[in-house]
């Protein structure tokens, strides 16, 4: 795999910038989507719900909720409970890893065990008052009391986690099923999703017009003086982020894990047969392109400041399976190159915005007939292919010369 | 030797059909063992019963005393019960090798965050993985096909990744289903050599077949089929010249005429 | 609730839960011929419902419903000849696809020829709602409810009776059987486009009396009409009918609830049903399991 360093664009207006911001924020889900449909082999038509999840979460929590400062307190106590246990018992495992100690060493341990947890469970509890909640204004009561909400970081991992625990719900039923019945399933559950996002449940959500306000994700920084204006500074960040996650997945791909999914794909029978429980295996590959999807999601809601329900309908999730299948559903850069390919045509093209519908289709409809792995694979094939017998050409002209010679 | 599997009173029912009728029988340890009988006697049905694939209608599969007939397929095959398929199940999506390496699967640990993170211990791992299934490639003799996308190899080779797949999941007992299916004269020898050569390392092997030559060449004990119900079971000699069997295969007034002869 | 209401809501169910049921009965045609959801059926309904429109400005009413389903007939043979017919071996996904482009390929052509305005019909028959029991029920009602029936039957005898419908059964059932009997199949694929189509339209003709069209309306009516064919067990008509106004009633009645902002939820309790159904029992009220485990997926 060659290191296809992204090459920062110095383009003229912050438009293309943006576009490109664009670009990447699809790619995220389409990476993870790629895993799910094209390593995994299932398929989900509802990924534009888990995005609306993140988006909605994050705008929700970071502006429609607000909170006393001692409420804020108990979430910190109880996030920062919950990793002083965790770090607790990763102390414990490293310590028994070596054998049962002797007694003075146990008590020792012990007691270096519980200061360590304590300690990690206090810087817990202060970073997360101190990096989780922003200041939000007084109450209606007039007196300057501060009230605090999520800060967006605090929100995107709260959003994470509702995402999660969704697609665990639909995810552990849904996964029974195969072909058409998945299909309209996982579409069932994104249109759903869209519903009720617009239904505006417990006045949180705006209903049809949604709601703004939405705060910054990452203060104005610049890296030594290059970065000239947000686009460019979203840009760096959903691209840098992506590229971690790409090298990450890559690791993953050609791992037992990976193996394990692509067996999926290759006849579920079979791994079964062989020891893959590809029950867990299909729950994970949703649950991994879920949150990315959500994470996309919140980015969204933090870079445009405004949500509503019209982006995540179900032509959404239509457009990311598109982006994944016209790069080559079981290819990690090709859900990258279709995600950019097809998010670059969309929004340049949006002087055709008449015919945007009817090209959509189209293009759905050729590529499926005609590569049906994907015009980065499938393409690249022919291609490949093409120049191949052009060389084998080339040489037969210039062979069959020095032959005989 | 004792009995490593055992069949007790399984039966199996699709609808109005009834696939297996009440049939018990013992595998002995480290024993070949064949299971024939005409087509639709309910011989796939049995292995993907004992498979896990799906659950009896009722009876019991004991696999070293522990009955494993309703448990999921991937945990069947963790216990330590392998198998082939019929008609070739490769992941054709995957490499010779990687293949093979699925099979590894269920005794290797690395986890999610372990392989994105390529953490040292999964490095290792992996590169054991890698060795071992090279290995099983050597040993069915396929090492030099182990990079080739799994699809592109003649049929009787694709037989072989599916037993060094299968062997790669360290099974006690390995079920093959019909795997000299398809297979001239040469090959078949050769996996009957093959079969041999896996139980000489100490596993069972139960196989399901038609081609004669085979079943009677290396089983030590054969178990004959029809409509879902035993029939007769023995060493080949005794099977081969029971009347039921005869009747069972070539008919009738054959099995009769054979009958008065001997 | 009194009586009058709650017939005032069955109607209204049975209104609409019969375009549900047409739907349904459109996507059972093509599943039990194919094995495939054709994703564009909506737009069947949708086109009809234009096409309807477009045509009654230049001809009466009697003339404009016939050449309006014509219209549509037309189209959707051709959506199957230029995009299914060629993908015919292709995986699930790539058909699924396919179909799903063709949906936006047909509503995209109609936003371009119609524009994005929503148009409406005058009633078939012409005055005032009539009273049944003191609920208020629109005469197009009695139309929707009549050419539901007329469908129905029209569908049972074709199937049943005439040979190309014992043909189209026999195809459905065993495609290389059927072939060796001289059915070509290629042929009754097409065939069950063109039915689908018919029925779609005729659906949209007849409802557009009563909610406007629209370029957009057709994915809801799919999914909807898709939900109730699940429900009533994929590729059974019986089933269709039965699902189609258990639906149309259940979306009705659960507007009515008494909690706040029950009616915008309406859209989603049709989505409910189905990944209830498909979550718990996919086969349907009516299918059996086993059955719908030997389909082709």
């Amino acid at each position: 795999m060659a290191v296809l360093l992204l090459v920062p664009r110095f383009l003229p207006k912050p438009y293309h910038v943006g576009v490109m911001v664009w670009c990447g924020i699809h790619s995220l889900v389409c990476m993870g989507l790629s895993l799910f449909m094209g390593y995994c082999g299932q398929i989900s038509l509802g990924h534009a719900g888990f995005c609306a999840v993140g988006a909605y979460m994050s705008g929700i929590l970071t502006t429609r909720l607000s909170f006393s400062p001692s409420l804020a307190l108990l979430f910190a106590f109880i996030i920062s409970m919950i990793i002083a246990s965790a770090a607790g018992m990763a102390a414990l495992r490293v310590t028994t890893r070596f054998g049962s100690p002797p007694r003075l060493a146990t008590v020792a341990g012990t007691i270096v065990s519980i200061t360590v947890g304590v300690a990690i469970g206090l810087a817990a509890q202060w970073l997360t008052v101190r990096w989780g909640f922003r200041p939000v204004g007084s109450d209606a009561s007039g007196i300057q009391t501060m009230r605090l909400s999520f800060s967006p970081w605090l929100a995107l991992l709260a959003a994470l986690v509702v995402t999660l625990l969704l697609g665990l719900a639909a995810g552990m039923p849904a996964l029974r099923l195969r072909g058409h019945y998945l299909a309209m399933a996982t579409l069932g559950f994104g249109v759903i999703i869209y519903v009720v996002v617009r239904a505006d449940p417990g006045e949180l959500t705006g209903g049809p017009s949604g709601f703004g306000g939405i705060p910054r994700l990452f203060p104005e920084f610049s890296i030594f003086g290059l970065v000239r204006n947000d686009e460019e500074r979203w840009y760096y960040f959903v691209w840098g982020i992506l590229i971690v996650l790409l090298v990450l997945l890559l690791n993953l791909v050609n791992s037992r894990v990976g193996r394990a999914l692509r067996s999926i794909h290759g006849g579920e029978t079979a791994a079964k047969a062989m020891g893959v429980n590809t029950g867990k295996y299909k729950i994970q590959a949703f649950l991994l392109s879920a949150a990315m999807a959500s994470v996309a999601g919140s980015f969204y809601a933090h870079y445009v400041r405004f949500v509503n329900p019209d982006p995540f309908s179900l032509v959404l999730s239509i457009e990311f399976v598109t982006m994944v299948v016209v790069g080559g559903m079981t290819n990690l850069w090709g859900a990258i190159a279709g995600a950019t390919v097809l998010t670059i045509l969309t929004r340049y093209f949006r002087v055709f915005k008449e015919i945007g519908l009817l090209f959509d289709g189209l293009i759905l409809i050729v590529v499926m007939l005609l590569f049906s792995e994907g015009l980065f694979v499938g393409g690249a094939r022919r291609l490949s292919a093409l120049v191949r017998s052009g060389c084998s050409k080339i040489r037969y002209l210039f062979g069959g010369a020095t032959k005989s010679a | 030797m004792d009995a490593i599997l055992q069949v007790v009173s399984l039966r199996k029912n699709f609808g109005g059909v009834v696939a297996l009728d009440d049939l018990s029988f013992e595998v002995r340890e480290r024993q070949i063992k064949s299971i024939i009988g005409p087509n639709g006697a309910g011989k796939t049905t049995l292995f993907n019963i004992i498979s896990g694939i799906y659950p009896p209608s009722s009876g019991l599969v004991r696999f070293k005393g522990k009955n494993v007939a309703s448990l999921h397929p991937h945990v069947v095959a963790r216990r330590g019960i392998s198998r082939t398929f019929q008609n070739l199940q490769l992941f054709a999506n995957m490499s010779v090798l990687e293949n093979v390496m699925v099979g590894r699967h269920c005794r290797m640990k690395a986890g999610l965050l372990g392989s994105a993170l390529k953490l040292p211990r999964t490095l290792v791992e992996e590169k054991l993985t890698v060795d071992a299934a090279m290995e099983l490639l050597q040993y069915v003799g396929l090492r030099d096909s182990a990079h080739r996308p799994a699809a592109t190899l003649p049929f009787g080779k694709q037989r072989l990744v599916e037993v060094a797949r299968a062997l790669a999941t360290e099974p006690t007992v390995l079920l093959l289903d019909e795997p000299a299916s398809g297979l001239n004269v040469r090959e078949t020898e050769e996996v009957g050599l093959l079969i041999q050569k896996i139980r000489d390392t100490g596993k069972t092997v139960v196989v399901v077949e038609h081609d004669m030559s085979l079943v009677m060449g290396i089983s030590e004990e054969v178990l004959v089929l029809d409509h879902g119900r035993r029939i007769a079971e023995g060493p080949p000699r005794e099977v081969q010249k029971d009347p039921e069997v005869l009747r069972v295969y070539l008919g009738e007034d054959i099995a009769h005429a054979q009958g008065a002869e001997s | 609730m009194d009586l009058s209401t709650i017939l005032q809501y069955i109607f209204a169910g049975i209104k609409i839960g019969s375009i549900y049921a047409m739907v349904a009965l459109g996507f059972n045609i093509i599943y039990n011929t194919t094995g495939i959801i054709n994703f564009a059926q909506g737009e069947f309904v949708m086109l009809g419902g234009m096409f309807m429109v477009m045509l009654s400005e230049l001809m009466p009413v009697g003339a404009a419903f016939p050449v309006a389903v014509v219209a549509v007939v037309i189209i959707a043979c051709i959506f199957e000849m230029a995009a299914i017919f060629p993908a015919k071996d292709a995986s699930v996904i790539t058909l699924i696809m396919i179909t799903i482009g063709g949906s936006f390929l047909l509503r995209g052509a109609a936003m371009l020829v119609w524009g994005k305005s929503s148009f409406a019909l005058d009633p078939f028959s012409p005055g005032e709602s009539i009273d049944i029991l003191g609920a208020r029920v629109e005469p197009q009602i009695m139309w929707i409810i009549g050419v539901l029936a007329v469908v129905v039957v029209l569908l049972a005898i074709f199937f049943k009776f005439t040979l190309t419908g014992k043909a189209m059964r026999a195809c459905a059932a065993n495609r290389a059987a059927a072939g060796l009997c001289g059915v070509s199949a290629e042929r009754m694929v097409l065939l069950s486009f063109g039915l689908s189509g018919a029925i779609g339209a005729v659906a949209g003709i007849v409802i557009t009396p009563v909610t406007l069209v629209n370029y957009t309306c057709g994915p809801m009516y799919a999914l909807k009409g898709f939900a109730a064919a699940v429900l009533g067990g994929l590729g059974i008509s019986t089933g269709a009918v039965v699902g189609g106004l258990t639906i149309g009633l259940m979306e009705c009645f659960g507007a009515a609830l008494p909690f706040r902002g029950a009616s915008s939820y309406k859209d989603g309790i049709a989505l409910l049903v189905l990944l209830v159904f498909l979550f718990v029992k996919p086969s349907g009220i009516f299918g059996r399991a086993a059955i719908s485990e030997l389909k082709k997926f």
